[in-house]
Order: structure tokens, then C-alpha cells, then sequence
């Protein structure tokens, strides 16, 4: 068992909109690029050209339906990747030590040199957020781009996660959420952010905005769009009047 | 257990260098930042400075380098050495590739030109090839635009001198009201996901107007789920409640379009439904300041839209007055057309009301005073802040071209065009119908064609016709059967080709187009026509020559095959002179260079067209000697001038044409002479260059003074073209003039009717014409496709990132035939069309109009190509609509060829497809089994495990 720190100095992760996220899937793939690039081994993909292809991801779309009461079914977008839980059960399961939450900022990562590919923590996570590497059998994760955020070889205007960069809608915002004046708390204060999945207890830092009411105007009565003139011909008559005015 | 935290190396250097350069990963052209370890490339990410995409980038975008590492990639020159289609092939030298292709096309070129069809898909050199072709002197030169969306293309620049996308977009920092017509998930890609971000930042209403609530569809505030091909017919019906409430602007509608031009009203006159023109030629308006006709633009002019005169005999009515007569009409009231198109009419009436309320109660004033073409100046900019958006979805259908009108229509009926908060026009545009070119088709053996092939009919006297009225082009394009297909037919090339009608043809040859597979309608007859033999074995289509960087199915078809490079190795311009990657507010281009070196025997496709060109000693490509001209496609971009002072880059030209131009370098920007340096400044601003409007001249564009003078300045044009939106559409009349007798050239009887019903003066809905052909009780369910947000095209299958993404692709059915049909998870379709039938895997959707099916675009992919296993999903559970949608309508008996295409434009009507679906026992893999391809290029590696840094 590894042990979580009982507090860190800063709780940074991201605030995901479900209103404005279209699903596009890039923070997937700028996600996979610059993480086969940079923290550990380089995201591997098996069968990459087969029939089963299996590749790891640290962050992965999920599409689903709901069907309200009324009004048409809606299609919602959800990226998900690891929430950087407080109460990380991932960590406290590991039984190597690789698995760990950093002090300084609350960031979960695995120490792959420690560790032995023996998969618990992904079991152990409530959200499948853990994917093993299909080749390295080491267990791969969201990373907040650690080797980003503080890289002083980045311009300083770069030093955000790759997801959060090349977010075509601006659905993704980074910062500290144990700061309830940084600029992600006061989104999520605003649009009133929620926890996924809050029973779990895991306290996951990552928050996600929920979508804005859909369709609300459906069965709204359409207010009188008052004709000009109800008389044959009475349009023109209008259309002179009127143009009288401009 | 507590160990210490292990250190974390939170700075580990990124790359060694970064070069910026263009995406070719879709249309929208982004710049990406490409980051070298090692000289290669490590990683991708989006360019913070470029005007498309502002730093972001998408899926595919960063997928980028798996599509540069494909092993799908062509390796060098290909000679096929088994039959059309059996993929297999030898290599040969470029030597012996270009000398075969010269000695074929030179023959060709002293005898018989036409017999030469050169079409270019996915090319982003247009304005490049098309001078090729017209060098060379076939007619027979066109890109994609008919397969795509040329009718949301001809019907804005026909109505107001662009239309969206490369034209223009909402003005997304302003509008307060977006509605977005038939867009599934592109087009653009970044850009329309930037500005919905904005919206949504802000809270403006978006409404999603599409028959499947999928990618920006399900994030609007209000989604129609619209009955497919009726979309012009809603707009209609939102535009007679809009007339009926007068909540229109009819100032706008008086000084900026013609609806104050007087119509000539007399059904006995060879000029019926035509403008009346000064002895100039100048549409001629009632003066409201005087009561007495004027030309449209005279200095202080006050056109009256109540207008009418009568002259020599003749009545003549403003445009206004047909707009109110035809649109008032009951047969538009929301009760009449609700059942049609799926929208209840209180919706229709509400929706309606919401864009009057924005548009005129949330008016915009800009504080920045104007002056308009007749002198009068505004000491405000005036916006109605609703805008709109569409692309394919009402594009591809039969009735698309009216459709795309009625759209433009209804932004112009509310003042919600070029104005703050509406939609804006990106420079070079607007440059309406009148200011491109007229096409050409003239053939003379040995010389060049007699001018641009593409452009813009205005009448039956433009028709690309030979002297016995046949159609001069192998796509008919520019016909009587589609006179106005302004960006050609490339989806009948190969039928007609096959056909021979109107002509048989020697030598196919493609650019970058999949035309064997998904670009193509009726996928399994056109591979059948490109392997089919005549009386003695020989093929029915002789040549083929295919230049392509990958092993598309396409490839296998060909006799020879030009191997391209990936677009990091190579070098392009995204030019002025083609299609623009301008913003509303700052024009653009750029350029694309190779970041890397190609390691196989490839070579830029438009540096071997140079070199085809100079072997075969076409104009412009050799000097007075007969020496090449340009040494490569880069030589060409740095020192072409296509009139002087203008060429393929606007950027650091040399001499003293723009007010901008630095004095000290002597460089300047939009007009001036070559600088053989030009290139490197690209690469020294990013890969691109940009200059922005001035303020005054930002909105307004075709009628403010101020942006008329700095589009000359600019070079777009040479003498300021200040132009009213054509309400009325004139060169449609023309045409409807013919079909009812008048003038020399006559359309044939057959098609007379159909010109009379559909090329309507004033936007009009019909239903789609496969209504008229495919018995809606018998085939009830409408069937589309989708291009998903992280694939473009076939070109995704062989990126390993993004095939996991989309690697299989279901036939979505909505809740009421799903039930009907007792399907369950993992459940199999027949869906079969008036063409054929396909067996297709299914998926439930509830987010979908209930008579609709649909699926992703271009998954399905042939076994054998792309480099992908025979086993993989895409060749064995993926499948294309395409099987099941014909080319040609079905036959009436007549003998005649009808295309399934708009009459208008020539539009491939993909979206009129009707189906009927039934459940069948799961079979072995999809159909039709088109058969395998022999693996061109080498076995593809089991795993990637890329990490170029290590």
C-alpha cells in the first residue's frame, strides 16, 4: 500500500464544459502525441494496423444519449481522463510505491521505473482512467502534463496541458482548484461544476461544468409576429409608409 | 508504506527547433507548429499566430504525424503489371514514369486534347493545375467542388458574392443569434468550433437545423431535427412570416441588393423577367427622391423598393414587389408546410420571431462613420447580430442550389449580411458572379485552351457547347443539363467516360481523388467500369494515370501511378488566386515547405506537373529556349505572375505597389514583383502572411468606398467593383427564357420543362428529385452520411491514432424503426435503394429525425488498401452508402442518361437517397464484397511505439 499526503500545497486539474464540448476528440490525440513523446515510455499501440488495434490513451470521449421527459433526445460529450483524486484510491493501492500524489501540486502520476505492470490500481479506479501500456505493461495516466506546466524550455503562454492548448471550443481550463480565486474555481462557482461520480468519496480535484438546459423554447408559444396589414394589397401600402421612414 | 516522492523532470527540453508550416490533414488549412528531434519530426501542435486556427489544432491536426509515418505512403513510380484492380504493380523509374505520361499526352495534345481529362480531388493548387490544363488545351479540367458543395459555393457568389467558409463566417465576436443549416462536423473544422466556443462564453443561442443532433448539432441550445431536402422550404416559410410581420430591413433591401430594380413584366417580351438596364448596361431603379427611373447607382440615388414604370409599352416592378408577391403566398405559411418539413408551425412562427426580435430590438450601431458607392455617408455601421452557417447538408441534395438561395434570402431579408454581428465576407471576397471568369471549352489541337475552364454562366451564350450543341466537356458540365456547374462534374467523368457520351476520351488522369471508392456515386459500378474491356480485351477507358501519396483504392485502378510526397515534405501555396484562407477582418495566405525530406523515390505532384509541363513544352512552362521555366513547384510559387504585379503569394514582394510596403526594403505586400526570397520571409512569419482590414473598411465590404479602394490597393481587383446582392437572379432567368423559346441557343426538348420549373429568378423548393423516382411508401426512410470530426475523408484509416477513434461505423437508426424493426445490439440491415442493396451492422440513435438513417463517411475502406490488414474492421464490417446511390436517376425509358445532380449546378444529390431497411441474420462481413487488392506498399509494423527523442 502506498500512502496519499495528507495535504498538498495546490490542487491543480481541469474544469471540462459538457455545454460547449462537441466531442471532436482532439485533446485525445494532442494528449497521445505529446505523451508518446514525453513522460515515460511512448504511448504504444498493438495490432496498430489490424484488426484489434489496442492502443493507451490518457484521455478518451465518451458519447451518450439522454432522453428527457420531454422534448427531443439529446447527445451529450464527455472526455475523461484521471480526476486527480484527493483521496486517490489508485495510490493507496499500489503495492509498489509507483503510484503517487505529488505534495506540491496534487498531481497523480506513476513512477514507471517502480512499477510492475500488476494492473490494480486500474481496477482499483472508479473511473477506468488507467489504461496499461499494451506493449511496456506499464500502467499509463493522465500526467496534467507535468512536463509542461512548469517546462521552462515553453513559452510561458504554452505551460497548460496539451488537451487544454489545443482545445478547438475552449471547453478545457486548467488551474489550482484549492484556490477558490483562481480563475477555474470561479468557472465552476459560476456554472455551478460538479464532481463525477461524488459517491465514489474518491474527491476527484477535476470538475466537470454541466450542460446549459436544451431545447427549452420548443413549446414556447411563438409570440405574434403582427402582420402589417391584414388587407389584399395592404402590404404595399404598408411598404410605402414604411419607406417613407427611412 | 511511505517512500519518498521519486523526482519528476518537470523541464525536459521539447524539441530542437520547431518549423512552422501549413496542415493538410483536412480543408481548413491550419498552421502547425511542427517540433524536430533529431530532424525528425516528434510532435504536432497548433500555431498561436495564424488566422485560421489561433494555436488550436484538432484531432487530426495532431495525428498529423502518424499520417507523415503511414505505411500506406507510395515508395516511387508505379507501373501496373496485373489487371485494373488487382493492385499489382512494378516500380519504375521517374525517368521512364514521366516519359510515358509525355509521350501519351503529347500525342494527344496535337490530335485531340479533350481526349485528355485531367480532375483533381483534395488539390489545394487549383488556381496551379487548372493553368496546366488550360496550357495543355483540354476542356476538360475540373476539381471536387461537384461532388461537394458547389451549390452552397454558385448560389452565394450568383446571390451576393460568397458564401460561407473560404467566403465568410458569422461575425462571431458580435452576433447574438446563430443558426447552422446542414453542417454534420466540418467544414470549417477549427474555426466554427472556435466561434461556437465564443457563443457559448456568451450565451448566444445557438440553433442546430440538421436531421442528426450529433458533434455541433448536439451541443446547440435548439435543435431541429428537419426532415432532409426540406430545408429550403422552412427557410421559405421563415421568410413569409418575417415579410407578412414586415420585419425586414428595407433599407439594406433598398440601397444594398437589387430588390429595388425594376423587372420587365411583359410575358410577350423576349426580355420578360429581365432587369432594365440603362443604354450602358446599368439596372436601372425608381429614384424615391424624384419618382423617375435612374441607374441603381447613381450618385444620390434613393432606390424605391415599391418601384414600378412603364416604358415603350412594357410594365416593369421592382424585384421587391415580386419577392412580397411570391413569398406572402399562403402556400409558405408555416400550417402549409409543417408536415413537410417535421416542424411544428408554432416553432416555425417562434423561430421566426426570435431572429426579427434579435435582428432589429438587439440592433448593433458601431461607432465608425462610412461612405457607400453613391456617395452617401453613414455616420454608423448598422448590424443585425443573427447569423448563419451551412454547408453539405443542404448542399448535396437536388434542390440544393434554391436552397442555398432561400438561406441567403433570409440573411438578406434581415440586413444580417456584411453588417457587424452577421455574416461577414473574408477578402478577396465578396467578388460577385460578374467579376470571375466565364468558362471555356474552346479546343484547338496543339495550342492552349482559349481561357479558364471554370467560372460563371450568365445566359445560354456562356454554355460550354460545341458548335452542333452537344456539351463540349466529358462531365457536361456547363450543359443544358446543368448550365450553371461552375466548379465541373467530377463524379461523371468516369460514367461518361465509360459511356462515351458525349465523346469517348483516351487518358483518365487523377489528382489526389478517390474516385474507385468514396468519392465516387455508385462505388461498385464505377469499379466495374474501370476494369470493364471492349470487343477486343482492350479496356473501355484506355489510360489511367493516378498521382497520389497513398495506396487509395483509387491507386489500384491505375496504369501508372505518380507517386505525390506527405504534406510535410513538400512544398504549396494556399494562394489568393485559389481558395483563400483569409479571416472577415484580415486577408491571408501561406505556404507549405518541407519540414522534412522525403526518404522514398516520391516527388511533389506539383513539381512533376512543372516538369510533365516543360517535356511537353506548354506555354509558360519553358522559356523562349525551351528550357524549363521553373525548377520546382517552389520556383513557381516565388515567380509566377499570373497578370503583373500578381502572383501565387501576396506577401514581401518586391517594388513600390501597396501603401503598406516597407520603403527600406523595397518590400511590399499584395501587389508588386517576384522576390526570390519570398519563401524564406514566409517561413520567417510562420508559414503565412496576413494584413488586416482597416477598421472603416471592415464591414460594408461591396458597398463601402473605403474597402473597394484597399481591395485594389490589394490587388484583388484593378478598379474598385462596388456591386448590389442579386436578389433576382438574373443569368437563371436567362436560361428560363430559353426553355420558353426565346433566343438562338435552345435547350433540347426533354429538358425544357425542368429548366422552366427549376431555374427560378427567386429562390424556390422542390423535393428533392429522387422523390419522383423512388416511391416514398416503398422506400420511406432517408439515409445520409456524416464526415466525422477526427477523420477527413478515406485518408484516416491508415493513421493508427485515428482509426481507433473511428474505426468501424454503424448505420445509426432512430427509436420508432429500430423498435419497429426489433432490432437489438449488434443486429444487422439490409438497406436497400431503387439502385441496390447494401448489408450493413446497426446502432441505435435516439438523437435523429425519425425517418432518417445515417452513418460516418468514408470508414469503409477496400481489403488490401491503405495499407491496413485484410482482417481489419474497416474492410470487413465498415461499408459505404455509395453502393446504393446511383450517378444517373433511374431510367425513364427515354434512352437518356439523367444525372443525379441539382439541374442547376451539377451538384451530386448524395442526400436525396432514399432506403427501406429490414433486419437480416448477422452475416459474415459487410456488403457487397468489392473484392481485395494485392498490398502495393510493404507490410504495415504489428505495434507503433513511436519516440523519435529517445
Amino acid at each position: 500500500m502506498t500512502a496519499l499526503p495528507e495535504t498538498t500545497e495546490r490542487k491543480l486539474g481541469l474544469v471540462i464544459d459538457l455545454d460547449t464540448c462537441v466531442g471532436c476528440h482532439a485533446c485525445v490525440i494532442a494528449c497521445k502525441g505529446w505523451n508518446t513523446e514525453n513522460y515515460g515510455a511512448p504511448l504504444a499501440d498493438a495490432d496498430a494496423y489490424g484488426a484489434d488495434p489496442v492502443g493507451a490513451f490518457l484521455n478518451r470521449v465518451h458519447s451518450f444519449e439522454v432522453e428527457p421527459d420531454s422534448g427531443p433526445a439529446q447527445l451529450f460529450h464527455m472526455p475523461k481522463s484521471c480526476l486527480h483524486c484527493e483521496d486517490a484510491p489508485c495510490v493507496t493501492v499500489c503495492p509498489t510505491g509507483a503510484s503517487f500524489k505529488r505534495v506540491e501540486d496534487g498531481i497523480v502520476l506513476v513512477n514507471e521505473s517502480d512499477c510492475i505492470g500488476c494492473g490494480l490500481c486500474a481496477w482499483a479506479c472508479p473511473y477506468g482512467a488507467r489504461e496499461m501500456d499494451p506493449v511496456e505493461k506499464v500502467m499509463k495516466k493522465c500526467t496534467l502534463c507535468v512536463d509542461r506546466i512548469y517546462n521552462e524550455n515553453l513559452p510561458e503562454e504554452d505551460r497548460e496541458p496539451a488537451c487544454v492548448r489545443t482545445c478547438p471550443a475552449g471547453a478545457r481550463h486548467f488551474g489550482d482548484l484549492g484556490d477558490p480565486d483562481s480563475a477555474v474555481s470561479q468557472l465552476v462557482e459560476a456554472r455551478g461544476g460538479v464532481d463525477l461520480m461524488p459517491e465514489q468519496g474518491t474527491k476527484p480535484v477535476n470538475k466537470y461544468l454541466p450542460p446549459r438546459p436544451r431545447d427549452a423554447d420548443i413549446d414556447v408559444l411563438a409570440p405574434y409576429l403582427e402582420p402589417v396589414d391584414a388587407q389584399p394589397k395592404g402590404f404595399l401600402g404598408w411598404l410605402d409608409r414604411a419607406l417613407e421612414r427611412i | 508504506m511511505t517512500s519518498p516522492q521519486p523526482h519528476v523532470e518537470t523541464s525536459p527540453p521539447v524539441s530542437d527547433e520547431v518549423r512552422k508550416t501549413t496542415c493538410y490533414m483536412c480543408a481548413c488549412r491550419c498552421g502547425i507548429d511542427v517540433h524536430m528531434k533529431d530532424g525528425k519530426v516528434a510532435y504536432i501542435e497548433g500555431n498561436r499566430d495564424h488566422p485560421v486556427n489561433r494555436g488550436v489544432l484538432c484531432a487530426k491536426g495532431s495525428a498529423g504525424i502518424m499520417q507523415h509515418l503511414s505505411p500506406a505512403r507510395l515508395r516511387a513510380p508505379l507501373k501496373r503489371v496485373g489487371p485494373r484492380g488487382s493492385g499489382k504493380f512494378e516500380e519504375i523509374s521517374w525517368d521512364e514514369a514521366l516519359e510515358t505520361v509525355r509521350a501519351r499526352l503529347a500525342t494527344l495534345r496535337e490530335t485531340a486534347p479533350e481526349k485528355l481529362a485531367f480532375f483533381t480531388g483534395r488539390d489545394q493548387s487549383q488556381s496551379f493545375t487548372s493553368w496546366f490544363a488550360q496550357a495543355y488545351g483540354t476542356p476538360n479540367y475540373a476539381a471536387h467542388g461537384g461532388f461537394c458543395s458547389v451549390n452552397m459555393a454558385t448560389a452565394g457568389i450568383y446571390t451576393m458574392g460568397g458564401a460561407f467558409w473560404e467566403f465568410g463566417s458569422p461575425d462571431w465576436d458580435r452576433t447574438k443569434m446563430f443558426m447552422l443549416f446542414g453542417v454534420a462536423e466540418d467544414h470549417d473544422s477549427n474555426p466554427i468550433k472556435i466561434g461556437l466556443g465564443k457563443l457559448k462564453a456568451r450565451g448566444a443561442k445557438v440553433i442546430g437545423v440538421n436531421p442528426v443532433r450529433s458533434g455541433y448539432n448536439a451541443i446547440a441550445d435548439e435543435w431541429v431535427g428537419i426532415t432532409p431536402g426540406t430545408d429550403g422550404l422552412f427557410i421559405l416559410s421563415l421568410i413569409h412570416c418575417l415579410l407578412k410581420a414586415g420585419r425586414i430591413d428595407l433599407s439594406y433591401l433598398s440601397r444594398c441588393t437589387n430588390a429595388p430594380v425594376l423587372v420587365n413584366e411583359d410575358t410577350k417580351s423576349p426580355d420578360h423577367g429581365l432587369l432594365l438596364t440603362t443604354p450602358d448596361g446599368k439596372h436601372m431603379v425608381i429614384d424615391r427622391h424624384t419618382g423617375k427611373p435612374a441607374p441603381f447607382d447613381g450618385a444620390g440615388v434613393l432606390p424605391d423598393l415599391a418601384g414600378s414604370l412603364r416604358r415603350a409599352g412594357t410594365s416593369h416592378r421592382s424585384v421587391f414587389q415580386h419577392i412580397a408577391e411570391r413569398y406572402l403566398s399562403d402556400d409558405y405559411a408555416p400550417e402549409k408546410v409543417a408536415r413537410t418539413v417535421g416542424i411544428d408551425a408554432n416553432r416555425i412562427r417562434r423561430i421566426a420571431a426570435d431572429l426579427a426580435r434579435v435582428a432589429f430590438d438587439e440592433a448593433i450601431e458601431l461607432d465608425r462613420p462610412w461612405t457607400d458607392f453613391r456617395g452617401e455617408r453613414h455616420e454608423k455601421m448598422i448590424g443585425r447580430p443573427v447569423s448563419f452557417h451551412a454547408m453539405r447538408g443542404i448542399s448535396a441534395h437536388s434542390n440544393g442550389f434554391q436552397t442555398c438561395r432561400a438561406l441567403h434570402l433570409l440573411q438578406i431579408l434581415l440586413g444580417a449580411v456584411e453588417t457587424p454581428g452577421g455574416m461577414r465576407f473574408k477578402p478577396p471576397y465578396p467578388k460577385p458572379a460578374t467579376a470571375h471568369p466565364k468558362p471555356h471549352c474552346r479546343v484547338t489541337p496543339g495550342k492552349p485552351l482559349d481561357g479558364p475552364h471554370l467560372g460563371f454562366t450568365h445566359g445560354p451564350d456562356d454554355l460550354c457547347l460545341t458548335d452542333d450543341g452537344q456539351p463540349a466537356r466529358i462531365d457536361k458540365a456547363f450543359s443544358w443539363e446543368n448550365p450553371m456547374s461552375a466548379h465541373g462534374m467530377m463524379h461523371m467523368v468516369i460514367s461518361n467516360a465509360h459511356a462515351g457520351d458525349p465523346y469517348k476520351i483516351d487518358t483518365l488522369f487523377f489528382y489526389m481523388a478517390n474516385m474507385a471508392w468514396n468519392s465516387s456515386m455508385n462505388t461498385s459500378g464505377v469499379m466495374n467500369m474501370l476494369t470493364d474491356t471492349d470487343d477486343n480485351g482492350n479496356y473501355v477507358i484506355p489510360n489511367i494515370i493516378v498521382a497520389d501519396a497513398y495506396s487509395s483504392e483509387m491507386v489500384g485502378y491505375a496504369d501508372l501511378v505518380l507517386p505525390d510526397t506527405t504534406y510535410l515534405e513538400r512544398h504549396d501555396c494556399i494562394s489568393l488566386l485559389d481558395r483563400p484562407i483569409s479571416e472577415p477582418g484580415a486577408v491571408a495566405d501561406a505556404i507549405r515547405w518541407p519540414v522534412v525530406e522525403p526518404d522514398r523515390n516520391v516527388r511533389g505532384f506539383q513539381s512533376v506537373l512543372l516538369d510533365l509541363g516543360a517535356r511537353l513544352n506548354l506555354p509558360g512552362f519553358v522559356d523562349d529556349d525551351g528550357a524549363p521555366k521553373y525548377a520546382d513547384y517552389a520556383d513557381y510559387i516565388a515567380n509566377h505572375e499570373r497578370r503583373p504585379g500578381i502572383g501565387p503569394l501576396a506577401g514581401w514582394r518586391v517594388g513600390d505597389g501597396a501603401a503598406e510596403s516597407n520603403r527600406q526594403t523595397g518590400l511590399t505586400h499584395g501587389r508588386g514583383g517576384p522576390n526570390g526570397a519570398q519563401i524564406d520571409a514566409y517561413i520567417k512569419n510562420g508559414g503565412f502572411w496576413s494584413a488586416h482590414v482597416p477598421d472603416g473598411a471592415a464591414f460594408y465590404k461591396p458597398w463601402n468606398t473605403a474597402y473597394q479602394d484597399w481591395a485594389v490597393e490589394m490587388g484583388f481587383y484593378d478598379s474598385p467593383q462596388p456591386y448590389v446582392f442579386s436578389l433576382w437572379c438574373e443569368p437563371l432567368r436567362r436560361f428560363q427564357l430559353a426553355a420558353e423559346g426565346h433566343g438562338t441557343r435552345q435547350p433540347p426538348d426533354h429538358l425544357r420543362e425542368r429548366i422552366k420549373a427549376t431555374l427560378d429568378p427567386l429562390p424556390i423548393w422542390y423535393a428533392p428529385l429522387e422523390d419522383g423516382h423512388a416511391d416514398p411508401v416503398e422506400y420511406p426512410v432517408h439515409a445520409l452520411t456524416q464526415r466525422p470530426m477526427a477523420m477527413y475523408h478515406s485518408w484516416g484509416s491508415q493513421n493508427a491514432w485515428l482509426r481507433q477513434i473511428h474505426g468501424m461505423n454503424p448505420l445509426f437508426v432512430p427509436t420508432a424503426l429500430w423498435t419497429a424493426n426489433g432490432f437489438s445490439d449488434g443486429d444487422w440491415a439490409r438497406v436497400t435503394s431503387v439502385h441496390g442493396e447494401i448489408t450493413v451492422p446497426v446502432a441505435h440513435m435516439a438523437a435523429l429525425n425519425e425517418h432518417t438513417v445515417w452513418t460516418w463517411n468514408a470508414i469503409g475502406k477496400r481489403k488490401g488498401a491503405w495499407a491496413l490488414d485484410t482482417d481489419a474492421p474497416e474492410a470487413t464490417m465498415g461499408f459505404l452508402l455509395n453502393h446504393i446511390i446511383h450517378e444517373l436517376l433511374p431510367p425513364k425509358g427515354d434512352g437518356l442518361r439523367w444525372a443525379n445532380s441539382d439541374p442547376v449546378t451539377g451538384q451530386a444529390a448524395w442526400f436525396d437517397l432514399r432506403v427501406r431497411i429490414e433486419k437480416v441474420a448477422p452475416p459474415r462481413r459487410s456488403y457487397p464484397d468489392p473484392g481485395g487488392q494485392d498490398r502495393i506498399v510493404p507490410d504495415p509494423p504489428q505495434n507503433v511505439t513511436l519516440k523519435v527523442g529517445s
